[in-house]
């Protein structure tokens, strides 16, 4: 199953992002395989509907779970219409690698 | 199963399915109102127990905002069907509360629980100990 984590930067050593249409980086996360990739959030800099192009991005990737800080109206219908688990954190300080090994 | 504790304090549920009017002149209107559980609670600490907003938010474990907003949404609908003679239907439960947002008392991480998922526990620290919130 896929996780996805919002970055500050494209290293497990990186920062969560309290973004999320708007985090400079997403993580993923496989239970399965325990891979681990990143990629850049290229609607992090859009003019408007960032969540929302996010929201759509996690769809595609097919990802189960979404961890994040807070999540606009738009993307919260949307992943709970494809009924993807949204977790939200409030604390920043946490890496990107504590979280993950969190989960497991 | 894990516990499930609400954060609504006020357990007991609306004592009826509906309302329906009659008698009415134009014939029974098309459609109906839907009155959530926690807005039949609002309207009850309100104006049937005479609470002000600060004690009623406290009982519901919200913030006075969240109360105003469900309070101001349930009298709406409420006057809707008066207005235009529509039936009105108590929905609640889980299972037909549109945002079901859960909050862990251990991390205090706030999270969704979708239908299909078979582990209620805290995604992120696995404790069970979890709530039912408004979000
Ligand atoms: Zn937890």
């Amino acid at each position: 199953m896929k996780t996805l984590i919002t970055s500050k930067g494209d290293s497990t050593d990186s920062f969560f992002d309290l973004r999320f249409g708007r985090g400079k980086y997403f993580c993923i996360h496989d239970s399965e395989t325990g891979n681990i990739e990143f990629i850049e959030n290229l609607n992090a800099e859009a003019q408007g509907g960032a969540g929302t192009k996010t929201a759509e991005k996690v769809i595609e990737l097919g990802v189960k779970k979404v961890i994040s800080g807070d999540f606009g109206p738009k993307a919260k219908d949307l992943l709970m219409k494809f009924k993807i688990q949204m977790v939200m954190i409030t604390d920043s300080n946490k890496t990107v690698m504590e979280i993950i090994k969190s989960l497991s | 199963m894990p516990r499930r504790r609400r954060a609504r304090k006020v357990v007991e549920p609306p004592s009826f399915k509906g309302y329906r009017p009659y008698g009415t002149i134009n014939g029974r209107r098309e459609g109906r109102v839907e009155l959530h559980y926690e807005e039949y609670e609002a309207i009850k600490l309100a104006d049937y127990d005479l609470m002000n907003h600060q004690e009623a938010s406290g009982i519901m474990d919200v913030s006075r905002a969240t109360f105003a907003r469900v309070y101001e949404t349930a009298r709406r609908k409420i006057a809707k069907a008066l207005v235009e003679g529509k039936e009105i239907v108590s929905v609640y439960g889980n299972a037909h509360l549109e945002n079901d947002w859960f909050e862990c008392t251990d991390c205090k991480s706030k999270f969704t629980i979708p239908s299909e998922l078979l582990d209620k526990s805290c995604p992120l620290c696995k404790s069970t100990s979890i709530k039912n919130i408004l979000h």
